[in-house]
């Protein structure tokens, strides 16, 4: 095996010899290093058709097993199999019309137990397909990435299916036994050993019901608490205000938005929402040449720092000063700051930020110190931002507490032995509690223990019983929204495996045994609801996926002095420094806690989109890293290397590294980000579960272990040790490699708005439209996509959206190493400039769908077509498998089947396939196709009604979740349709336009707003 | 010399040459006949089903609408399999004892579904729609011949591709006027050709001869 070790010092010398514009994607690529040479020699890396005998078949189907796309494809010789059935229903249920899927509404509920609103396709009784909810006001239609996956969930096989007695299966009737038994005792002492955990708790009905177990049991105690928790927010709300307080955006109203740490385009309540109206507002057109700016202070390069117009990379403990030096720029008293080396930049800032009172917003981490939380809600109110861009109402959360103190609170009492009953309702703290709490030790100290739970996880072997839980597909609640606003949850169908909600657990607690959480919830609204009509207002709040009006009104709020806060900032630097001296001379580390990108906290494990969903920056898959900046691996000697030969391709192997925190110590691959701050590492939770199932058990590692209560997201004293170990990691950033060709194209809005055509003037001069084929001729439709680089913030909802749309299968690790990942549409990243604060781009790749296809000329069998319509067709019956497209395609977006990818046996996933898409086998070539069920479904609609296909009638699935509307599709042909008006734009642009294939996707210009006094600035310095 | 083959092979070798060219040729054929043949495409086998259902009786002689029990064919892909609730709709006042319909009357009585023989079954990677071909004009009885007919139901044609691209290639030999498409007895008129592209161009039909007119 052939590898070189990364010469960071040679790449910065080649960075600053570079002149121009220099586009790089990978540190391999930009160090030219010989590994990475050959790779691109060998012309098309995911060819290598090497079976190595690492996995062995069995244990690959094992690992397959949860998330791999299956369905019933009858053989293609023999039309009629003799022997199958047609199984009519006896009583057709009201509006089924079989073959037509319906939707129903309902709602997803993540962080923070705050939810985005859905609506979910389901053909004949399955659902399929999730889509936004455009009624809702934390969705409009689009979903992130999460949402979508979280479908794969429901049909996992590896859920748990029965109640578990202490390792055996037991049933509901003796859980109840047991139970009743135990409250009996619990009972005369007013349950003063009774304790229940759950996480956050948003849902009125389920707050409701905990309050009446309360009041049952007076001396019982409610804990909650979530890995990603929001405590900091909200102590920052008691901060500032002297109460909690929820806090949302207004980012259509938003000129200049500062964001201390926060990636509030893709976690947190309202992320969806927020990446709609800041997208909304780059979204230059000509005439229509404003755009918002956004500048990000952070530590860990994330997706709205990428989006950023002016970013600064800090560790953790510089944020808090950093953050009172701005504030003391726009006139707040923080206490002494000093003079630090970005006077100025603060000062542009501070400038810009007072040029835009009440159009400006300042938006605070959630993982970020209560002090900086307070310290934005004091920004916001001296910028006159508040009720404007900043809207405070009462809390979302049923009863917000300091989720830590709860858990603390919790752990004190199993330990001084008073608990005698603990009820978990979800999640899964024997894996998500901070490691110093010994909360796994401390529970066995519990006379009963009962977890509720999804899964038979982590939590569940170390309870005496476990329940499965419903999903949240299947069974009825409610929940609230970023701004509060009510849906109520509907199944879409029935528990799989007869699992109970925890509306059901608690009427088992609360004395109702039996009562089914429909009753509850329908209860429940029947109290609240005002209406004369209870049967229309609960349709209607059914129908429409949220009760009208339950969006909290803003409240008035009164910040606390401002003294306050320079009293609070003197104590806390000076805390800050004492505890921190000098991280870099101790030769010590920061460490930064943040949840993954993709499986979240680890609940998403076992969900195979998820876990092959490259993460939206590092583009790693199956596994988490130890995030480093190039300078502090420079430092520390770290790097990796690319395994090129022996079917290796695209595999790298990174140094392992040992870390220490606080006497605790992990082994984890590095991974070396640029962008990231120098002299700390970011480290992802969720990984390096234990009963996870198939999929994710035993994937990546469990940063959980050096995680305390006292650094939950950032800690010092790290130390980083190198081993002589590597470990490979699955990286999709060296597949499809373009070869740093004009493939996004970036200038300042200032630039654009004195040449709007340099887009188009970029482009290759040697363009030629010379072919020796006929030209197409389109009568009808001509369907094309136009994708605004500009809007797109990298987060991979469409990704997501694509694989369940198109029952595309998860592939696993191993494959991925060698470039075979299935998705249809990428998502390249692109970096330009400085190795240590690059600017970073996105930019999502489909089929293009080329006028002059080079796939179709190559095809022996014609397997690939094109359409009367311009569309590449593909045709799974005829493809042989000689992967001569794909070869031949200059944009690497055909994807080959090299094994049976599919999963055709296990039951539960025969029910998740869209039924309107051939689900593939092994040995044939596929590729995005435009979404052309959903094309056929509307022309047949249209048709039906005698008339066109309407704009915006044809959605693809991608452009369906996009949050920022950045993907527009339609019929080209029409000159008023939304896509043409795109592709008229100036900045309108195709890849490659000099192999002359005039690609039917196009590309809208990527721009920047930067502060001209910075820039001018950062240009002097440079 | 002496001859090293006999004169005799001149004979032999024209017979094997020639021979053989044959015997390709007909294996292709006998090989393309039986493809095409009823063995395989199941072409006029009356399929058996649990109850002897007989649209010829329920056609033929009683008149009923395709409609009636195909409810969603104007409006789905799918033309729909009545439940048996609609069966019961007259089976519940005439027959209602008869022991034929026994399996009828379980299925309402125990709510397990009838499981009926499949007839019409595509190929995989095909897509259909029913909806849209009712709309522009095909008949019910063009592809699935004179169901009124039909004691037990078999199929009237192959489904096969160069079946289906018969009509697509050449809408004009086979679209009728919509009143007409549930009319099992309609006769094409001696001006068919005239017909058929005067109702592609009223109906709007276009010949879809595209992959992903079918396959997706």
């Amino acid at each position: 095996m052939k590898q070189e070790t990364l010469d960071l010092a040679a790449i910065r010398t080649r960075l600053t010899q570079a002149r121009g514009k220099e586009y790089w994607r990978s540190l391999e690529e930009l160090a030219g290093t010989e590994a990475f040479q050959e790779l691109l020699q060998q012309e098309f890396p995911r060819q290598a058709s090497v079976w190595s005998n690492e996995v062995g078949r069995r244990e690959f189907l094992k690992l397959m097993g949860a998330s791999l796309a299956l369905a019933g494809l009858s053989a293609c010789g023999s039309p009629a199999p003799t022997d199958e059935k047609i199984v009519p229903y006896v009583r057709q249920p009201e509006e089924t019309m079989l073959g037509k899927p319906m939707f129903f509404a309902t709602a997803f509920t993540l962080l923070g137990g705050v939810a985005s609103g859905l609506l979910v396709e389901s053909h004949e009784g399955r659902p399929t397909k999730i889509e936004g909810n455009p009624n809702h006001p934390a969705s409009l239609g689009s979903t992130d990435a999460m949402a979508q996956a979280s479908i794969l969930t429901l049909y996992d096989p590896d859920r748990s299916q029965a109640v578990n007695n202490a390792g055996r299966i037991s049933t509901w009737n003796a859980f109840l036994t047991a139970l009743n038994g135990e409250l009996e005792g619990e009972r005369l002492s007013g349950g003063a050993g009774l304790r229940i955990l759950t996480e956050t708790v948003t849902s009125p009905t389920l707050a409701t019901q905990l309050g009446q177990f309360l009041a049952k049991f007076p001396k019982a105690k409610w804990h909650q608490y979530e890995p990603v928790n929001r405590d900091n927010v909200r102590a920052g709300a008691r901060l500032a205000f002297g109460d909690y307080v929820n806090t949302y955006y207004r980012l259509d109203r938003a000129d200049v938005i500062l964001a201390l740490d926060s990636d509030f385009l893709l976690h947190g309540p309202g992320s969806v929402r927020y990446a709609r109206d800041f997208a909304a507002r780059r979204k230059v057109r000509q005439g229509q040449t404003e755009m918002n700016r956004l500048y990000v202070v952070e530590t860990t390069p994330s997706i709205t720092g990428a989006m950023a117009d002016h970013r600064l990379a800090f560790r953790p403990s510089e944020i808090a000063s950093f953050v009172r030096s701005i504030a003391s720029g726009l006139g707040i008293s923080t206490g002494p700051t000093r003079e630090g080396p970005h006077a100025q930049w603060i000062g542009a800032l501070a400038r810009d930020l007072k040029r835009h009172r009440g159009s400006s917003l300042v938006i605070a981490g959630d993982q970020q110190t209560a002090e900086v939380h307070a310290l934005a809600h004091a920004m916001n109110q001296v910028l006159d931002n508040v009720g404007k861009t900043i809207i405070c109402t009462d809390p979302v959360e049923a009863s917000p507490l300091d989720q830590m103190a709860s858990l603390r609170a919790l752990v004190r009492d199993m330990e001084a032995g008073q608990v005698k009953i603990l009820v978990m309702l979800g999640g899964n703290p024997v894996f998500t509690a901070p490691a110093d709490l010994r909360f796994a030790e401390q529970l066995s100290s519990v006379g009963l223990r009962v977890h509720l739970g999804l899964y038979d996880d982590e939590t569940s072997a170390l309870c005496h019983w476990h329940i499965p839980e419903t999903h949240y597909l299947e069974s009825w609640s409610d929940t609230r929204a970023y701004d509060g606003t009510v849906t109520i949850l509907q199944p879409l169908i029935a528990p799989l495996y007869d699992g109970k909600s925890a509306h059901e657990l608690l009427a088992v607690l609360t004395g109702q045994p039996g009562v089914s959480s429909y009753d509850v919830v329908r209860n429940y609204w029947k109290q609240r609801s005002r209406s004369p009509d209870f049967e229309l207002f609960w349709r209607t709040a059914l129908h429409q996926g949220l009760i009208a009006g339950t969006a909290f009104p803003p409240k008035p709020v009164k910040l606390k002095s401002l003294e306050f806060f320079s009293q609070a900032a003197a104590s806390s630097s000076v805390k800050a420094e004492t505890r921190n001296p000098n991280s870099e001379t101790q030769n010590t580390l920061e460490i930064i806690f943040r949840p993954d990108p993709t499986i979240f906290d680890g609940r998403f494990a076992n969900n195979g989109w998820l876990q092959e969903l490259p993460k939206p920056l590092t583009k790693l898959t199956w596994d988490n890293a130890v995030l480093v900046s190039p300078a502090t691996a420079e430092r520390l000697g770290l790097g990796h290397q690319i395994g090129t030969t022996g079917g290796e391709h695209g595999r790298i192997f990174a140094d392992m590294v040992e870390l220490r925190l606080a006497g605790r110590t992990l082994r984890s691959p590095v991974w070396i980000t640029p962008g990231h701050a120098d002299g700390c590492a970011t480290v992802y939770f969720g990984y390096g579960r234990t009963r996870a199932g198939r999929v994710g058990t035993g994937t990546g590692f469990n940063t959980y272990a050096i995680r305390t209560s006292e650094a939950l997201w950032h800690g010092a004293g790290l130390e980083i040790r190198k081993t002589s170990e590597q470990y490979p990691l699955a990286c999709t950033q060296f597949h499809h490699n373009m070869e740093g060709r004009d493939l996004v194209r970036v200038a300042s809005i200032e630039e654009y708005r004195k040449n709007p055509n340099w887009a188009q003037e970029s482009s290759d001069p040697q363009k030629t439209e010379a072919t020796l084929y006929p030209p197409h001729k389109y009568e009808g439709y001509a369907w094309g996509m136009a994708i605004d680089v500009n809007a797109c913030i990298g987060c991979n909802a469409c990704v997501v959206a694509c694989q369940a749309e198109n029952n595309i299968p998860v592939v696993g690790k191993n494959e991925v190493t060698r470039g075979r990942e299935m998705h249809w549409l990428r998502v390249d990243r692109y970096y330009k400039g400085d190795l240590d604060s690059p600017e970073t781009y996105h930019q999502p790749v489909p089929c293009m769908h080329c006028e002059n296809a080079p796939c179709e000329l190559v095809c022996p069998v014609g397997a690939t077509n094109h359409s009367a319509e311009g569309l590449n067709d593909m045709v799974y019956n005829r493809c042989v498998g000689t992967r001569y497209c794909s070869n031949n395609c200059p944009y690497k977006v055909r994807r080959f089947n090299f094994l049976q990818y599919s999963d055709f046996t296990t039951p539960s996933l025969k029910l998740l396939r869209n039924p309107n898409v051939t689900v593939r086998s092994r040995g044939v070539m596929e590729k995005c196709t435009y979404c052309i069920q959903r094309i056929n479904t509307a022309k047949i609609a249209a048709e039906k009604e005698d008339r066109q296909v309407r704009d915006g009638e044809v959605v693809t699935a991608c452009q369906a979740a996009c949050p920022a509307e950045a993907i527009v599709f339609g019929d080209i042909n029409a000159p008023d349709s939304h896509v043409s008006k795109l592709k008229a734009e100036s900045r309108n642009y195709a890849l490659l336009t000099e192999l002359n294939t005039r690609p039917r996707t196009t590309y809208l210009a990527k721009l920047r707003n930067p502060n001209p006094e910075i820039e001018k600035e950062e240009r002097h310095g440079s | 010399m002496a001859q090293i083959f006999h004169r005799s092979t001149n004979t032999l070798s024209k017979v094997s040459i020639f021979g053989g060219a044959i015997f390709v040729v007909a294996l292709v054929s006998a090989l393309a006949a039986f493809n095409r043949s009823s063995f395989v495409t199941e072409v006029g086998v009356a399929r058996g089903q649990p109850v002897p259902f007989s649209h010829k009786h329920h056609v033929g002689d009683d008149g009923i609408d395709c409609r009636y029990c195909h409810t969603s064919v104007e409006q789905s892909s799918f033309a729909g399999i009545p439940p048996t609730k609609t069966c019961m709709n007259c089976h519940s006042q005439i027959w209602a004892d008869s022991p034929t319909l026994e399996p009828v009357r379980e299925s309402f009585r125990t709510g397990k579904s009838i499981q009926w023989t499949r007839v019409h079954n595509l190929p995989g990677f095909v897509y259909f729609d029913h909806s849209i071909h009712v709309k522009k004009g095909v008949g019910c009885e063009t592809c699935h011949g004179r169901v009124d007919q039909m004691p037990l139901t078999w199929r009237a044609n192959s489904l096969y591709m160069e079946w289906c691209l018969e009509c697509h290639r050449a809408p004009e030999r086979f679209v009728r006027p919509r009143e007409q498409v549930f009319n099992m007895d309609w006769q094409p008129p001696s001006d068919q050709l005239a017909l058929g592209l005067k109702l592609m161009k009223e109906y709007n039909i276009k010949k879809l001869t595209s992959c992903s007119t079918c396959h997706r």
